[in-house]
C-alpha cells in the first residue's frame, strides 16, 4: 500500500524549479502532488507523478540527483477535522510524522494527504486497523 | 624491478661523493655562463670554490620563479641557443611564462628519468601506456611520452580533452597504464559511469597521477572506482618536468627523488633556514646534470619533507613525503594556514562524498570566509532535510576540529562544479579582487 514520491535536490538559485517541470513536461510526465521543503541554500522538490520511472530516467539525465521514497496516501473526506483525526489517532499509536502535504481530489470531496513516516509499514497498519482509506499506488498515480 | 641498477642503488656514500662532484661542475658551469649566478654569487660573496661540501650548499642564494621571469626567455640559459633541442614553458597564470630549455643529453636524461619512474611503478615493456597528460608546452605529456618509449611500452599519445574518445581508446586498445592528473582520473571514471561503462573493467593496472596535490583518501577512491593502483609522480618544469620524484610500487610510501641528478633540501620557508632532516618544510632542488639550464636551490614551493629510511624496494635514493600542498596554494584564512589537500581529507572521510568540491574565500566586514561547496548525489541525497543538514553540520565541524576555522558548507547540485581536464582548480579567492 506504499506509494512512490520522487524527491530533487535543488540548489537555490534561480530557474532550477523551472527547469525540473521542463525535464517533466517534455517526458510527458504529468505531477499530481507537490511539496518544496527549502533552507537557504538548497530545496528538496518532492513529487507524486503518474509515470515514475519515465520521471526519474528524465530527471537523471538532466543531471539532477533524484532519490524515490516511500510514503503513504490516505484519502479523506474534504471536511473540518478530516486530517486532525487522523493526526491523533497516529499520535496516540506513537508514530511520528517525518513530514506531510495534501491536495483535493478533483471532485472536491475527498482530500489526499501524503505521509512520509519513519516505519511506514506499521504506520499503514494501524490505519487501516482504524478504517481509513489508504490508497495504492494505481489510483493515486492516475487521479 | 629497477631500471638503472648501478644508479638506483648506489650506496649512500658513492651517491653523495657523485652528487658532490656534479655539483661542482654545476657551480662551475653557470658562474662561467649565467650572468644571473656569477651576479648573485658575487653580491653574496661567494667564492664557489670554497664549496667543498654538500653541506656547504646551503650557504649558496636561492633561486626564485621571480628570477625566472626576470630573465624571461632565455636568460637563464648555459648554453648558447644552437644546443638548445626542445624549449617548454609553464602555463603562467601570474604573469609571464617561465620558460626552459633542454639540450639533446637533457632530453635523454629525462627519458632516463621517466623510464625509471615508470619500472618503479611496475610498469615495463609490453604495458600500453594510455597518456593524457597535455602534450605542448606543457612538460607533462612530451616527458611521460619519451619516458614510455624509452622504457620499451606502447605509448598512446592522447593528450588531455575529448574525454568520450579517451575511454572509446582506452577500452578498445586495451590500455594497462593511465597517465594523467589525479582529478581528471575521476572525471573519467564518472563520464565512463555516465554512459554505462564500466571502468573498472577494463585492463588497467596503474595509474602514475601527478601535476596537482592530492590526498591518500583521494588515492583510495581513484583505486576503488578505476580498480588500478594509483602512484604518485611528482616534477616541475623548472627543474625537468615530470620523473624528478616517483613512488615505488613496492612500498607506495614516499617518493624516491633521483639523487644522482638532483639535490634536495628542505627550507623554513619563512627563514630561509635549512631545517633539520625529517622535518617538513619547503622543498628546495639543486639540478646537478642539467645543460641547458641549471638551477641552483630553486625554491619549488612544494611542502614536504625528507624520508631518510631505507625502503623496501632496494632504491637508495631517498622519499620525499606526499606534497601536501604548494605553499602558493596555502591560504591564510583569518590567520590560519589552510591548504586545499586538508579540506579534501576531511571531505573523503565522510561516506558518500565525492572528492569534487570548491573553496570560496571572501572578506565580509574585515573578516575572511570560507565558504566550502561539495557536490550532492545520490549516496548522500536525502528527500530529509535535517539528513542534508546534519551532512553539512558533520562537515563543518570536522573541519572545524581539524583546522579550527568555521566555515559555510554549501551543498550544490551534482556536476555543478567545473570539471578540469587537467590541474583541477579548487579555490576561487575573492579577496584579490
Amino acid at each position: 500500500m506504499k506509494v512512490q514520491q520522487i524527491s530533487i535536490f535543488i540548489e537555490n538559485t534561480s530557474g532550477r524549479l523551472a527547469e525540473v517541470t521542463r525535464v517533466l513536461g517534455e517526458a510527458g510526465v504529468n505531477i499530481r502532488a507537490l511539496s518544496l521543503a527549502d533552507t537557504s541554500d538548497f530545496g528538496v522538490l518532492r513529487l507524486i507523478v503518474d509515470k515514475n520511472d519515465l520521471a526519474r530516467e528524465a530527471l537523471a539525465r538532466g543531471g539532477f540527483t533524484v532519490t524515490k521514497t516511500d510514503v503513504v496516501a490516505v484519502e479523506v473526506p474534504d471536511q473540518p477535522l478530516g486530517l486532525a483525526r487522523i493526526l491523533a489517532l497516529l499520535d496516540r499509536a506513537g508514530i511520528n510524522v517525518e513530514y506531510l502535504y495534501a491536495f483535493v481530489e478533483r471532485c472536491g470531496a475527498n482530500a489526499v494527504i501524503i505521509f512520509r513516516f519513519d516505519n511506514a509499514d506499521e504506520a499503514i497498519a494501524t490505519l487501516l486497523a482504524n478504517g481509513l482509506d489508504v490508497l495504492p499506488g494505481e489510483r493515486l498515480y492516475q487521479m | 624491478m629497477i631500471w638503472n641498477d648501478d644508479f638506483e642503488t648506489l650506496p649512500r656514500e658513492a651517491l653523495e661523493s657523485l652528487q658532490l662532484k656534479r655539483l661542482q661542475n654545476t657551480l662551475q658551469r653557470v658562474a662561467a655562463t649565467v650572468p644571473f649566478y656569477r651576479d648573485s654569487f658575487s653580491q653574496a660573496n661567494i667564492d664557489i670554490g670554497t664549496i667543498r661540501s654538500l653541506a656547504d650548499l646551503q650557504r649558496l642564494p636561492f633561486t626564485l620563479k621571480q628570477d625566472m621571469r626576470d630573465n624571461y626567455p632565455y636568460g637563464l640559459f648555459a648554453v648558447p641557443l644552437e644546443q638548445i633541442v626542445r624549449i617548454h614553458a609553464s602555463s603562467g597564470t601570474t604573469g609571464k611564462p617561465t620558460v626552459v630549455g633542454y639540450t639533446r643529453r637533457d632530453i635523454d636524461i629525462w627519458a632516463e628519468l621517466m623510464a625509471r619512474s615508470f619500472m618503479a611503478a611496475g610498469v615495463h615493456r609490453g604495458d600500453v601506456i594510455h597518456n593524457a597528460y597535455g602534450y605542448g608546452l606543457f612538460t607533462g605529456g612530451l616527458g611521460a611520452h619519451y619516458g614510455a618509449e624509452k622504457l620499451g611500452a606502447a605509448v598512446i599519445p592522447m593528450s588531455g580533452g575529448n574525454t568520450k574518445k579517451q575511454i572509446m581508446i582506452m577500452q578498445d586498445f586495451g590500455s594497462t597504464v593511465l597517465t594523467c592528473t589525479p582529478s581528471y582520473s575521476l572525471y573519467l571514471a564518472e563520464a565512463a559511469a555516465e554512459d554505462g561503462i564500466n571502468i573498472r573493467e577494463f585492463p588497467l593496472r596503474v595509474g602514475i597521477m601527478g601535476a596537482e596535490p592530492w590526498s591518500e583518501s583521494m588515492r583510495r577512491e581513484i583505486e576503488e572506482k578505476l580498480n588500478i593502483k594509483a602512484i604518485d609522480i611528482y616534477g616541475l618544469s623548472e627543474i625537468l618536468g615530470p620523473g624528478v620524484a616517483i613512488e615505488c610500487l613496492d612500498a607506495q610510501h614516499g617518493l624516491h627523488i633521483w639523487e644522482d641528478h638532483f639535490i634536495p633540501e628542505i627550507i623554513d620557508p619563512d627563514s630561509g633556514a635549512v631545517l633539520p632532516l625529517g622535518e617538513t618544510g619547503e622543498l628546495v632542488i639543486t639540478t646537478i646534470t642539467k645543460e641547458g639550464i641549471p638551477l641552483i636551490r630553486y625554491r619549488t614551493r612544494d611542502i614536504t619533507r625528507i624520508i631518510a629510511e631505507p625502503c623496501i624496494c632496494g632504491r637508495t635514493h631517498r622519499r620525499l613525503a606526499r606534497m601536501s600542498g604548494r605553499s602558493d596554494d596555502m591560504l591564510i584564512i583569518r590567520g590560519v594556514n589552510v591548504f586545499p589537500s586538508q579540506i579534501e581529507s576531511v571531505l573523503m572521510t565522510i561516506e558518500g562524498v565525492e572528492p569534487h568540491y570548491q573553496l570560496i574565500v571572501d572578506r565580509e566586514d574585515n573578516l575572511d570566509t570560507l565558504e566550502v561547496q561539495v557536490e550532492v548525489n545520490e549516496q548522500t541525497f536525502s528527500d530529509e532535510i535535517k539528513v542534508l543538514q546534519d551532512l553539512s553540520r558533520r562537515i563543518q565541524k570536522e573541519i572545524k576540529d581539524l583546522l579550527g576555522i568555521t566555515c559555510r558548507v554549501r551543498l550544490v547540485e551534482p556536476k555543478s562544479i567545473a570539471r578540469s581536464e587537467g590541474k583541477a582548480k579548487r579555490v576561487n579567492d575573492l579577496r584579490k579582487r
